[in-house]
């Protein structure tokens, strides 16, 4: 009966920013997937300590001639995955969708190098512990930069078809934190598997 | 000869905890529940840990006891508290939307007190816990035997270690120690994963594949100590038992000669037993001094000196030994002990050889 | 194309459950009838019941499962079940307890109250709270289907190998269990992350951090650390089920090691046991001062308590591991920490007693269970207590003494909770009351029978009985106390089976109930019993914790208002509120009914079974099902506001 217009002021509507549920969501996902790979790492480190008469790694130290390269071009597809989101953020429609296409191609190519690098191991997943952890924690990542590429492609065609502006472009936010989040991870992998066995 | 006259040389006692032991842990019970509490207490009970016979249980079972007493006086005083407290303040109305809400005191020196209270209680558990545990570590004296145990699904493989080969020696879940010598154990596993327990010596150690642990106990007077594998392995967890006797001295020396020596070569009467016996077990099963030198199953060159058999399953009897033999599934269903069907005359021949083996 | 207003002043306006704006409401926001609406739904209402009920049916199964096996222990050398099934049984018994009953029923309660007692109209993600249900209902019917076919978990609910090792268990009975229990993670893990997001945005205005009930402070701090645990376990059992299936060496063989099973289970499944209990905790402390007719005694220390616990809870895994073999230094730090959990939930036990001797009591059924709960959480806390000690636990552990302790602290602490808090909320959910007498009945043969079989248990345990063995000798003083146990637990369930009938028998003829039956201080019960779909005519604002007592109790800065507030009928709309104060700051538009989360739990389940039975075109079917669905909900839509509008950013030059 008696309505009155709220007089202390406007309130903003929908998906904006950091007030979009689904940002916090997105934090979540990144909260447990991030203890996911701490797990990862914690047995690679506990199977390298126990011994159980396998080396850690076997034979010869992991090289950086692909991966290095390899962790630059992840780190190449996030800054532009950044820049594409700072485009959007000041209303730049060709800014954010040619920073998600070079993050998506760029993405691509790091799965593609590491596919190269997985052929060159003389050692299987069944080989020997180092073996099943080696591909087991490389290929989860794989999996998360997968499912990143076709986030990354989804948000590519929705910013062609102009879904976003200044305001309102929360998928956005949340897919680059996602993209980041898949970045540093890589980062905590490459340290584990690559760098760590010269200190042992 | 030995055969006839008893079964193993424990065949007569009961596997039961000594005389003092006993009594001493129907007077705590009668303390605690009174005399009726007390007489009941009394029956077997042969794997509790309520008091202890070894050096190490000596220092667990007061503590044990202490957090007991505590714990049961918790019990009864918060258990009391809202009991009093419910039927004190009660307010007799169907339906509590009768009484209107009200805030009367803070009430936050209950919390105050009882969490100090506990803190205390717990503290001094603590600390007890933490002295215990670095007193029952090591033996005061150094060891003076050394055994190297390998739980097998669902049996004790147990190796007297001696200082060269011809003082080593297999034997199977019965165990025997000097009185008053802190025995070491290495413990293994041939497959998965077992523990070791004999309550009223030691607390369990797990059997654990790829690793050797350690534990020791030490036996402060003679008796029978019954012992369990304790983490789950499988169909028969259930009937892998094994037993300790704690002997003195010089009955453990003359039981080590006993054992150290190749099974007793049998006369004519046995030979048919030997034979048979090597043909249908020796795949499996190892008698020093004769041809049978399998390793899957324990090693039964003195299985007429064991009070027990099957893992500690069975007594040694002849009627239980012939039951055992003649239809292992029956016993432990899906043991690795096949059935051999057999049956008349060759069933008899290889027990008899078996009751031979002192 | 038009997207959403940008920004509007929101009406505020007087409430009324038969206003016009009420119909409208309630057009917004039902469910359609029928098949439709029952797969579709993302009423959190009907959600939370079909939670609570599905996790009932898995009570009722695992209960079955054990009294199978008390007839079987009631007296030595037994022959009722071969060891197989004895294995099969215990294993089962224990994975639906722990599992499939206890963490969803609170699941249910959570779900259901949340956007009640939070003064809102929906959690913050309807559409991942229909998932969360949807999976947790594959999960258990992939489990099930295990045991049905024979192949169920044999290994026990933790599952250590080599045992559980393809070498030792080279049926398909460990890879059930493995991939059910991934599955099951992730309905877990989207529904942890719903009730934390719930908490942090979607709450009502004036909903300060210090006005919440303790059941949302105890969900939500088990769901923060339900995000950070379930993938120790989701990952474990991923590793075996690799080992198990490609030849791996995780946890056996070529410098695999059975310990690091170890490690993983228990860093998830000793934080697991507090996530079982903290809600239901929660329960009894929201719960019990209504009985009481009095303010929770010692809100923030319980609260502090709650979160104290659970941190905490993460630092003691290896209490469960003493035997392994670690060094007494490491086994000291576990147990002493262990000790120092006990101090928080001391804080709760006294806040509890303090509440009744400086409350009114009223003797409900309800108020029964809470008040026995105290004493059975002793029990249960003591018994843990002694298990804290390392020197004497390695006498206790693996005994009846830990079995006992476990069922003093699941049945006495969730499940006495769950039926008190059944008896409680049961009259707002279904617009009846159990009954009073039944009710008294049933709580009367449950204490019995509860402590007739798991009381003398302890002496059983004292006595050296070893878990999980199918039968026992004569001679070890077992028999007589295991009798008991067994009598003893049939009488649980007849009291269990008791209070089924009352459930029944209310929900089709119980008394009529109002909006607050009890008196009650929280904002569930300033709607109707039950409530619309709309829960709410109008936003509540609150100013104080207990919103229906203000002026009994004459606290709270000004007053808490039910009658007058935000309208928000542009469609499902709910508030969203800021992080500590609950002010407003956005209103969030919330996504209707829709099949995409039921489809989206199939396509997975269909790729479990995939996986399990190893067929590579189901798991690619299932593959691109789930792709296809996640593009579905993902999709960014006008409706929700979450499109910009092309016409405002073209005048304002922003166009993107």
């Amino acid at each position: 009966m008696s309505e009155q217009v709220l007089s202390e002021g406007r309130l903003p509507v929908g998906s904006v920013g950091k007030r979009a549920s689904g940002w916090w969501g997105m934090l979540c996902l990144i909260a447990t997937e991030a203890a996911l790979f701490g797990y990862l790492l914690f047995s690679y480190y506990y199977l390298a300590l126990q011994g159980g008469g396998v080396s850690f790694p076997p034979a010869e130290l992991p090289k950086f001639a692909l991966s290095g390269p390899n962790t630059a071009i992840l780190i190449a597809s996030s800054v532009a995955v950044w820049w594409g989101e700072r485009g959007v953020k000041s209303g730049n429609r060709a800014r954010l969708v040619i920073g998600l296409l070079i993050g998506l191609v760029l993405g691509a190519v790091f799965i593609g190098i590491q596919f190269l690098e997985w052929s060159n191991k003389n050692f299987t997943l069944s080989s020997t512990a180092y073996g099943s952890l080696y591909f087991t924690i490389t290929g989860f990542h794989m999996a998360h930069v997968a499912a990143g590429l076709v986030g990354l492609a989804l948000m590519a065609i929705w910013g062609g078809l102009g879904y976003f502006d200044d305001v309102r472009h929360a998928p956005i936010s949340i897919g680059a934190v996602y993209w980041h989040f898949v970045d540093v991870v890589w980062l905590t992998v490459f340290f584990t598997l690559y760098v760590t066995p010269y200190f042992w | 000869m030995r055969a006839r006259r008893s079964i193993g040389r424990g065949g007569r006692r009961r596997v039961r905890r000594g005389g003092p032991a006993a009594a001493l842990r129907a007077a705590a019970v009668a303390l605690a529940l009174g005399l009726p509490g007390a007489a009941w207490a009394a029956t077997t009970t042969p794997l509790d840990y309520l008091s202890g016979a070894g050096e190490k249980t000596n220092a667990i079972t007061p503590l044990l006891w202490f957090l007991i007493w505590v714990s049961i006086a918790v019990v009864v005083i918060i258990g009391g508290l809202v009991l009093v407290g419910a039927l004190l303040r009660r307010a007799r109305r169907s339906s509590p939307a009768e009484v209107p809400p009200e805030r009367t005191r803070s009430g936050l020196s209950w919390i105050t007190i009882g969490v100090g209270l506990s803190t205390i209680a717990l503290l001094v558990a603590t600390v007890w816990t933490v002295s215990t545990s670095a007193a029952i570590n090591e033996p005061d004296e150094p060891y003076g035997l050394t055994l190297a145990i390998t739980g097998h699904q669902w049996w004790w493989e147990v190796e007297y270690r001696g200082d060269t080969p011809s003082e080593t020696f297999e034997t199977a879940n019965e165990i025997h120690i000097p009185v008053g010598v802190p025995v070491r154990i290495e413990l293994r596993t041939a497959d998965v994963i077992h523990s070791f327990w004999v309550p009223a010596l030691t607390g369990k150690t797990d059997l654990i594949p790829n690793i050797t642990n350690v534990t020791w106990i030490e036996a402060d007077h003679a008796g029978v100590y019954r012992g369990q594998c304790t983490e789950y392995c499988g169909r028969q967890h259930a009937h892998m038992g094994l037993v300790v006797y704690a002997d003195e001295p010089q009955a453990f020396e003359a039981w080590r000669q006993d054992q150290l020596a190749p099974a007793a070569t049998p006369d004519a009467e046995l030979q048919v037993g030997l034979a048979a016996f090597t043909i249908r077990c020796g795949a499996c099963h190892t008698v020093r001094g004769t041809a049978a030198g399998g390793q899957l199953g324990p090693d039964l060159s003195h299985l007429a000196s064991r009070s027990t058999i099957a893992a500690a399953t069975l007594p040694n009897t002849i009627g239980h030994l012939s039951g055992w033999i003649a239809d292992p599934q029956g016993v432990k269903p899906g043991n690795l002990m096949p059935r051999l069907d057999l049956m008349g005359t060759e069933l008899d021949a290889i027990r008899t050889y078996l009751l031979s083996l002192t | 194309m038009s997207a959403v207003e940008y920004e509007r002043a929101p009406v505020i306006a007087d409430g009324g459950f038969e206003t016009p704006a009420a119909e409208r409401l309630e057009k917004i926001w039902e469910t359609a009838p029928g098949i439709r609406g029952w797969l579709s739904t993302v009423d959190h209402k009907k959600i939370g019941i079909r939670y609570i009920v599905t996790a009932f049916v898995f009570l009722v199964i695992g209960g079955i499962e054990a009294l199978v096996m008390r007839v079987q222990l009631a007296s030595p050398n037994n022959t009722l079940l071969t060891p197989e099934a004895y294995n099969e049984l215990f294993s089962t018994h224990g994975m639906t307890m722990i599992f499939l009953y206890a963490s969803p029923i609170l699941s249910g309660f959570s779900n259901y109250l949340f956007p009640l007692v939070l003064g809102s109209r929906d959690m913050a993600f309807p559409r991942v709270n229909a998932l969360s249900y949807w999976i947790y209902l594959a999960a258990g019917i992939f489990l099930y289907s295990s045991f049905a076919l024979g192949h169920g978990p044999n290994d026990g609910w933790f599952n250590y190998p080599p045992y559980a090792s393809r070498e030792y268990n080279p049926g398909p009975n460990i890879d059930y269990y493995s991939l059910g229990m991934i599955l099951l993670g992730i309905s877990t893990t989207v529904g942890a992350a719903n009730f934390v997001v719930t908490l942090i945005r979607a709450r009502c205005p004036g909903m300060s951090i210090n006005r919440l009930p303790i059941l949302v402070w105890g969900t939500v701090t088990v769901s923060v650390a339900n995000l950070i645990a379930v993938p120790c376990v989701s990952l474990a059992f991923f590793l075996l089920w690799l080992d198990r299936n490609y030849g791996t060496h995780f946890f056996t063989e070529s410098g695999g090691q059975p310990l690091l099973w170890q490690h993983l289970f228990w860093i998830f499944a000793h934080p697991w046991v507090y996530v079982i209990v903290l809600p239901a905790m929660g329960m009894v402390s929201d719960g019990l001062p209504v009985f009481c007719r009095r303010p929770l005694v010692g809100y923030t220390p319980v609260v502090l308590g709650t979160i104290t616990t659970m941190v905490l809870g993460f630092g003691v895994w290896m209490h469960h591991m003493f035997a392994v073999g670690v060094p007494f230094v490491s086994t000291s730090f576990f147990s002493a920490a262990s000790f120092v959990i006990t101090i928080p939930s001391a804080v709760a036990v006294f806040a509890w007693v303090a509440t009744i001797w400086t409350g009114r009591p009223v003797f409900t059924s309800a108020f029964l269970y809470f008040a026995s709960f105290i004493a059975m959480f002793v029990i249960g806390g003591v018994s843990g207590v002694m298990t804290a000690s390392v020197a004497a636990d390695l006498q206790l552990t693996d005994t009846y003494f830990v079995v006992a302790h476990l069922h003093y602290v699941l049945i006495g602490i969730n499940v006495f909770a769950v039926l008190g808090a059944l008896h409680f909320w049961f009259p707002k959910m279904t617009g009846r009351l159990m009954d009073e007498r039944l009710g008294r009945w049933a709580f009367w043969i449950i204490f019995i029978g509860f402590n007739l079989a798991f009381l003398p248990m302890h002496l059983t345990g004292l006595f050296g009985m070893p878990r999980r063995i199918y039968t026992y000798p004569e001679g070890f003083g077992w028999g007589a106390l295991n009798m008991v146990t067994s009598v003893g637990s049939f009488l649980f369930a007849i009291g269990v089976l008791l209070y089924l009938v009352n459930v029944f028998r209310s929900l089709r003829s119980g008394a009529r109930a109002g909006s607050d039956p009890w008196g009650a201080p929280t904002l569930e019960w300033a709607t109707t019993s039950p409530p619309p779909p709309y829960n709410f005519p109008v936003i509540p604002k609150v100013a104080s914790r207990h919103p229906l007592w203000e002026k009994q109790l004459g606290e709270g800065i000004g007053e808490s208002s039910v009658r007058r507030g935000l309208l928000l009928d542009h469609g499902r709309e709910i508030p969203g509120t800021s992080g500590l104060d609950g002010d407003p700051d956005v209103i969030l538009k919330m996504p209707g009914d829709t099949y995409v989360p039921f489809l989206l739990a199939v396509a997975l389940a269909a790729g479990f079974v995939g996986l399990l039975l190893q067929l590579w075109w189901l798991i690619g079917l299932s593959v691109i099902g789930c792709t296809a669905a996640v593009i579905a909900w993902l999709w960014p839509r006008a409706a929700l506001g979450q499109r910009a509008d092309r016409d405002r950013a073209r005048a304002r030059g922003t166009v993107a």
